[in-house]
C-alpha cells in the first residue's frame, strides 16, 4: 500500500502520482498521512483506487473525481467533491460550504454536518449527510438526490429543478419554488438504496423522511412570478 | 385675428423621448416584461474610432509594406503553464456556447480559427465533439453554471478560462430561453427540455479573490500545471479586477468591454452596466505594470473589435491579444442583407437583428432549429471567418509597419492620439495636436 506523507512529500507529487496510475493498477489503496488541511488533495482522479486521507482536508478535496473512492478521516473544507462525476467520497467528520457543488454523479457521504450550500447546483450526484445541513442547500439543484438525517437550514432547494431532497429532521424554510412532495414507493426505494450505500443499517427508517422538490412554477419566466425571486 | 396666417413651428421630436425610447415604453406597457436581446451595447460610446495612429515620418522610420517583416504571433500562458499557447495571430475567438449557437456555427468558428492559426473558445453548456474536432487550439470555459462541466473535456482543451463575468452583463447571469433547449442542449446541461435555463451569476463553490486563488490551484492540480488558466472579467473596475486576477494566479486575463456581445440579456443591463472597452484597457495595463506583470500575465481585450485598426489600437494600449465574437458571427453570415426578406418577417432588418434568444435566426447561427441550422455550411462559413481574420491581421500589420514596428506587440501608446477629450482621458493619450492628456495632472 503506497503511503504518502505530506509532511515530507508535496501535494503536487501526490496528485501527479495518482494521475499517472494506469486503469488496471494494482496499487489500489493509497494512504495520505499528515494532510494538514491542504487544499486540492486527490483532485481530478480517474482510476478505481481508494485514497484514505488521515486527517483534515482543505478546499476541493476530491474535486472532479471519477471512479476513485476517497475517504477523509477528518473534516473537509469548501467544495468537497465539487463537480465529481462518479466514484465515492466519504467524509468522516464535518464538511464546509458547497459540499458536492455541481457534481454530476457518484456518491458523497458526510458522517457529520455540512455547512451552507450543500449540493448547490448538483447535477446528478447523490449526497447523504448523517448530520444537518446549512442554509441555501440544494440551490438550483438540477438532478440527483440529497438525503439529510438531521435538519436543513433556511431556503432549502431554492430555485430547484429536478433534484430530489429527503430530510428526516426539521426544515427551517423552503426556498423559491421548493415544496414538500409525496413520498412514494419509488422514493422509498431510492432512499433505502442510498441509506444502505452510506452504510446505515435498517435502524434508519425511510418512513421518517419527508420529500421536497420543485413545484416547477418558475421553469419558464413569467412576470407574474417576479416577486417569487 | 385670422390665425391661419401665423407661422407654425415644425413638429419637434424630443431628444430625450426619441422614437426608440417611445417604442420601448409602449412595448413595456403592453407586455409587463423587460426586453431581452442578444449582442452588446448599441449606443454610441467612446471607442477605438476616436483614436488615430501617428505614422512614422522624420522622427521615426517606417517599415516597408510587403517587404519588411512585421510579426504577429503571440504566446499566451507563459507565467505558470507548462504548455503555453502559441498563436499565429493575436486575434482569438471569444467564448460562445453551443446552445446559443448552432452546432454548425460552433464548427465553423473552429474551422476558421484553425485556418488562421488562432484559438476558439467553448461556452456555457460544455464542449461538443465537433467543436473539439475542428479546433486546433480550444479554450475551455469554466463558468458559474457549470452546465456540461466535464473534467474529461477540460483535459482535452488547450487552456481553461474561468469566467467571472462578461462585458455585456458584468454581475449578471445568463438565460437560455426554452425555445432554444433542444434534446441535445437539454442533455448536455442536465435539465428538462423546453424550460428557461438560468446560468448563475456567481460560482457555486468560491467567493472572492482568496477563494479564486484556491480554485485556480485546484484546476492546476487537476491538469498537472500543463494548461494556461485565463480569468475573464467584464469591464467594470479593471484596475482592481486585473490586480486581483494576477494575485489569484491567473496566466492570462481576459477583459471584456460593454460592447462585447451576449446570447441573451436584458437590454437595460447591456446598455447600462459596465464600461466601454476603450476605458478599460489602460487601468488594466496600469495594474499589470505596477505588479511587474505586464507581458508576463497576458491581457486579452474584447468588446467591439471590428477591423485591424481596432486590433492595433488595443495592442498599442497594452493588450497582448484581442478576442472577437460579434464580428466573427457577422463573418459567418449573421445579419446578412441577402436575408432581408426573412429579417423583415421577424419585424427587424438586416444589421439590427438581435433577438438571438428566440432561436429563429434565418442565417442558421443563433438557433437550435435543425432546418435553420442546416442553412449554415460550416466549411464555407469557416473559410469566411478565416478570410476575415486574415484581413484583420494584415490591416494591423499595415498600421504597425507605418509606425515602424517589426512586431505587432511593439505598438505603444506613444503611437496614438485621440480625437476627443473623452477618448484622450480614457485611453490616456494626448488629444490630437496637443500634449494634453486629460486626467493625468497639470490642470
Amino acid at each position: 500500500m503506497p503511503v504518502v506523507d505530506l509532511a515530507v512529500t508535496s501535494k503536487r507529487a501526490l496528485n501527479e502520482s495518482l494521475h499517472a496510475l494506469a486503469p488496471d493498477t494494482n496499487e489500489t489503496l493509497w494512504r495520505v498521512e499528515n494532510p494538514g488541511g491542504q487544499h486540492a488533495l486527490a483532485v481530478g482522479l480517474d482510476v478505481p483506487v481508494t485514497v484514505e486521507i488521515a486527517g483534515h482536508a482543505g478546499y476541493y478535496c476530491g474535486g472532479m473525481n471519477r471512479q476513485a473512492t476517497i475517504v477523509v478521516e477528518g473534516n473537509a473544507g469548501v467544495g468537497v467533491g465539487e463537480n465529481m462525476m462518479s466514484g465515492r467520497i466519504h467524509v468522516l467528520g464535518d464538511a464546509s460550504q458547497s459540499a458536492g457543488a455541481t457534481a454530476h454523479g457518484g456518491l458523497l457521504v458526510i458522517d457529520g454536518n455540512a455547512s451552507a450550500r450543500c449540493g448547490t447546483s448538483m447535477k446528478g450526484v447523490d449526497i447523504v449527510v448523517k448530520g444537518s445541513i446549512g442554509p441555501m442547500s440544494a440551490f438550483m439543484a438540477q438532478s440527483g438526490a440529497l438525503v439529510v438525517l438531521g435538519d436543513a437550514g433556511d431556503a432549502l432547494g431554492d430555485s430547484i429543478y429536478e433534484a430530489r431532497l429527503y430530510v428526516r429532521g426539521e426544515v427551517k424554510s423552503l426556498g423559491a419554488d421548493c415544496i414538500e412532495k409525496e413520498l412514494r414507493d419509488e422514493h422509498r426505494a431510492e432512499l433505502r438504496r442510498l441509506l444502505d450505500a452510506a452504510g446505515l443499517d435498517g435502524a434508519v427508517k425511510v418512513e421518517d423522511f419527508r420529500r421536497y422538490g420543485s413545484a416547477r412554477t418558475l421553469y419558464n419566466f413569467h412576470v407574474d412570478h417576479a416577486g417569487a425571486y | 385675428m385670422d390665425t391661419t396666417d401665423i407661422p407654425r413651428t415644425v413638429p419637434r421630436r424630443s431628444a430625450t423621448f426619441d422614437d426608440y425610447t417611445l417604442s420601448e415604453i409602449r412595448r413595456a406597457a403592453a407586455t409587463g416584461i423587460y426586453d431581452i436581446r442578444g449582442a452588446g451595447a448599441k449606443r454610441a460610446l467612446p471607442h477605438f474610432d476616436d483614436l488615430l495612429f501617428l505614422g512614422a515620418s522624420i522622427s521615426r522610420y517606417p517599415l516597408e509594406g510587403y517587404r519588411e517583416k512585421c510579426a504577429t504571433d503571440v504566446i499566451l500562458g507563459t507565467r505558470f503553464a507548462k504548455k503555453p499557447i502559441h498563436l499565429k495571430t493575436p486575434i482569438t475567438i471569444a467564448g460562445m456556447s453551443f446552445g446559443s449557437l448552432s452546432a454548425q456555427a460552433k464548427e465553423a468558428l473552429g474551422r476558421g480559427a484553425t485556418i488562421a492559426g488562432t484559438s476558439t473558445t467553448t461556452g456555457d453548456g460544455g464542449m461538443t465533439p465537433e467543436e473539439r474536432g475542428h479546433s486546433q487550439t480550444l479554450v475551455y470555459q469554466y463558468l458559474p453554471s457549470r452546465y456540461g462541466m466535464n473534467p474529461a473535456d477540460m483535459l482535452k482543451a488547450d487552456a481553461i478560462e474561468i469566467v467571472i463575468g462578461q462585458g455585456a452583463k458584468p454581475g449578471g447571469g445568463g438565460m437560455l430561453l426554452g425555445q432554444k433547449i433542444s434534446d441535445r442542449v437539454a442533455a448536455m446541461r442536465t435539465l428538462p427540455k423546453g424550460i428557461d435555463q438560468r446560468s448563475a451569476c456567481r460560482h457555486p463553490d468560491w467567493t472572492g479573490p482568496d477563494d479564486l486563488e484556491i480554485k485556480i490551484e485546484e484546476l492546476r492540480e487537476i491538469t498537472d500545471w500543463q494548461k494556461p488558466i485565463y480569468v475573464k472579467v467584464g469591464a467594470t473596475r479593471p484596475y482592481y479586477d486585473v490586480a486581483l486576477a494576477v494575485k489569484s494566479g491567473a496566466d492570462v486575463v481576459v477583459l471584456d468591454g460593454m460592447q462585447g456581445g451576449t446570447a441573451a440579456t436584458q437590454d437595460v443591463f447591456i446598455e447600462h452596466v459596465g464600461i466601454p472597452t476603450l476605458a478599460a484597457i489602460r487601468p488594466a495595463v496600469e495594474a499589470l505594470q505596477e505588479l511587474g506583470m505586464h507581458r508576463k500575465v497576458q491581457l486579452i481585450v474584447s468588446g467591439g473589435i471590428r477591423n485591424g485598426a481596432d486590433v492595433a489600437k488595443a495592442l498599442a494600449l497594452g493588450a497582448d491579444a484581442v478576442s472577437i465574437g460579434t464580428a466573427a458571427l457577422v463573418a459567418l453570415g449573421d445579419n446578412d442583407p441577402a436575408l432581408e426578406a426573412e429579417y423583415a418577417k421577424l419585424g427587424t432588418t438586416a444589421g439590427a437583428y438581435d433577438d438571438w434568444q428566440e432561436g429563429r435566426d434565418p442565417a442558421g447561427i443563433t438557433t437550435q432549429d435543425p432546418d435553420l441550422a442546416a442553412r449554415l455550411d460550416p466549411v464555407a462559413a469557416g473559410r469566411r471567418l478565416a478570410n476575415y481574420l486574415a484581413v484583420l491581421t494584415l490591416e494591423a500589420q499595415t498600421i504597425a509597419r507605418a509606425c515602424g514596428k517589426s512586431h505587432l506587440r511593439n505598438l505603444e501608446p506613444e503611437d496614438l492620439v485621440a480625437l476627443t477629450i473623452e477618448a484622450a482621458a480614457m485611453a490616456r493619450v494626448p488629444l490630437a495636436g496637443t500634449s494634453w492628456i486629460p486626467g493625468q495632472g497639470g490642470f
